[in-house]
């Protein structure tokens, strides 16, 4: 899956690094502190609520709802950015694909689809579209 | 402790030009220091601090280094394009701690002759920052951030195009009295929603202009600013703050001026009810409608009434608002508007606006700025300014 951007690629660093070879296996993982039980993003080794390390990887369903969105028009292909709120709580910057721009709405239910970027060995970065 | 009256603005200037393709960058930092020292009376022997922010080529210490300046204060704070705001809240500070007595800030650049696609084109300013691999590949630059907080705005409050328009015709009533103004004439609403989309919901006409140019403000002790000439304008109070994603909590709707607006105002001791000019950074006609909110000059998804039907124009509104024409019209230079916004209150505070806009018998005036981007990091600082009798 892709749109038709030219995706810039990702720079994976240590703390990031497991997100990333997940998402090559087209797993969507979040972050949750084990302390205070919240889910978080984007994914800290320290909770970004109550500063603990005892923070941990999970699966995350890869459904939300689209809480707010624009269209990008500037750049040779539209763009659609958007922020999903996971259905486990977090609000995530993104972009919407395979959708039309006019068919995008507020509330409106999405699901996760990894997107190649322009570098073909690097790790796919997540996206959303309409379920 | 509190800086109300430890300082004051003794000197201000703005750069007049707004493309200068034959000028340097640092050249615009030095024309606009010198011209800020002279609307003072004072020299640059008298500058002992010097304040200035992301736009500084080299930074700090190329900056003293092409001025030739020795100072004894220094402050590089930057939390984007309000940062000036907040230095002169620095600068006040340092001056009641007696670390410096007259602090030079400055703020140029020039962006246009750099033909930089500011707004549109999303931009990396550090490769190890947490956040670029959470944001760079998804697009979003200045313009879509800001949209994004339009699109919800509108969604939960009911706010229209329309409304947001009636900041940019505001804008425009009040640059077409500025000889200096990118953008001089006057604009309907109808021709604000018939630009073209930048990015939904925001029009080619909700965005500021892109300029080159700059300017600087002195702030002194007030002994000192008492020995000059000028009107003396007295820092009152002041707030500073930023906004962020707080760990996939962001509110889109609101903006870190909740929490510099109570602030300032409680230091100075007024409220929204007292300030008869404000300067709002108004990158984005959003941006201006969410300061007002936030601020208190109107209630949480209020803004669209309040800034409809000529509400923010000078003699005919209820609070005139950017009367220099704002980042909207006038000037965006260096794309950071928090320069200006200080230089049109002091203008107003001092009885020295165009004619056609000034604000009789402005006694008190509010400066707030957003800096950066709201749909991830966003700086906030509030000032309150009054004229001393």
């Amino acid at each position: 899956m892709t749109n038709d951007r030219a995706i810039p690629p990702v720079r994976p660093d240590p703390e990031s690094l497991p997100f990333w070879e997940a998402a090559r296996e087209g797993r969507f993982l979040i972050r949750r502190c084990r302390a205070c039980a919240q889910a978080h993003w984007f994914p800290r080794s320290l909770c970004p609520f109550c500063w603990t390390a005892d923070t941990t990887w999970e699966q995350a369903s890869g459904h939300g709802t689209v809480y707010s969105w624009t269209v990008l028009r500037a750049g040779a292909v539209p763009n659609i950015v958007a922020f999903v709120e996971l259905d486990e709580g977090p609000r995530m910057l993104t972009d919407l694909v395979d959708v039309d721009p006019d068919a995008v709405a507020i509330g409106q239910l999405v699901e996760i689809v990894f997107c190649r970027t322009s570098d073909p060995d690097g790790p796919p970065v997540p996206m959303f579209r309409p379920r | 402790m509190t800086i109300r009256h430890a300082a004051c603005i003794v000197g201000a200037f703005e750069h007049p030009t707004r493309h200068a393709p034959d000028k340097s960058h640092a050249q615009l930092h030095a024309e606009v220091a010198a011209g800020a020292i002279a609307d003072a009376g004072l020299s640059r022997d008298d500058i002992d601090g010097y304040f200035c922010s992301g736009d500084a080529p080299g930074g700090l210490q190329s900056m003293l280094n092409y001025l030739n300046l020795t100072v004894r204060h220094v402050d590089a704070t930057d939390i984007g394009g309000v940062s000036p705001v907040v230095q002169v809240a620095h600068a006040a500070a340092a001056i009641a701690l007696g670390r410096c007595s007259v602090a030079l800030i400055t703020l140029a650049g020039r962006p246009r002759a750099d033909r930089i696609r500011t707004g549109t084109e999303p931009r990396i300013r550090h490769a190890a920052a947490p956040d670029v691999q959470w944001e760079y590949p998804y697009a979003i630059p200045t313009a879509a951030s800001y949209a994004l907080a339009a699109r919800r705005h509108m969604h939960e409050f009911g706010t229209t195009s329309e409304q947001l328009a009636w900041i940019k015709v505001a804008a425009s009533h009040h640059a077409q009295h500025n000889q200096h103004a990118v953008l001089r004439d006057l604009v309907t609403v109808e021709d604000v929603v018939n630009s073209p989309l930048v990015a939904d919901p925001l029009h080619r006409l909700d965005c500021c202009v892109i300029s080159d140019g700059g300017g600087a403000v002195v702030v002194a002790r007030p002994d000192i600013a008492r020995s000059l000439a000028r009107p003396v304008v007295r820092v009152l109070g002041a707030g500073e703050s930023t906004g962020h994603q707080h760990g996939g909590r962001i509110d889109l709707t609101r903006t870190a001026a909740v929490r510099t607006g109570p602030v300032a105002f409680a230091e100075a001791g007024v409220t929204p009810a007292d300030i008869r000019y404000a300067s709002l950074y108004d990158s984005f006609t959003i941006t201006v409608l969410l300061q007002l909110e936030d601020l208190g000059f109107c209630g949480k998804g209020k803004g669209g009434a309040f800034v409809s039907d000529g509400a923010l124009i000078s003699g005919v509104g209820r609070l005139a608002v950017n009367t220099d024409g704002g980042g909207l019209c006038n000037n965006h230079p260096a794309n950071r508007g928090g320069i200006t916004k200080i230089i049109e209150a002091v203008r107003q505070l001092r009885g020295e606006a165009h004619p056609a806009v000034q604000v009789p018998d402005c006694a008190l005036a509010l400066v707030h700025g957003t800096g950066g981007q709201l749909a991830t990091r966003h700086g906030a600082g509030t000032l309150i300014l009054e004229r001393a009798a």
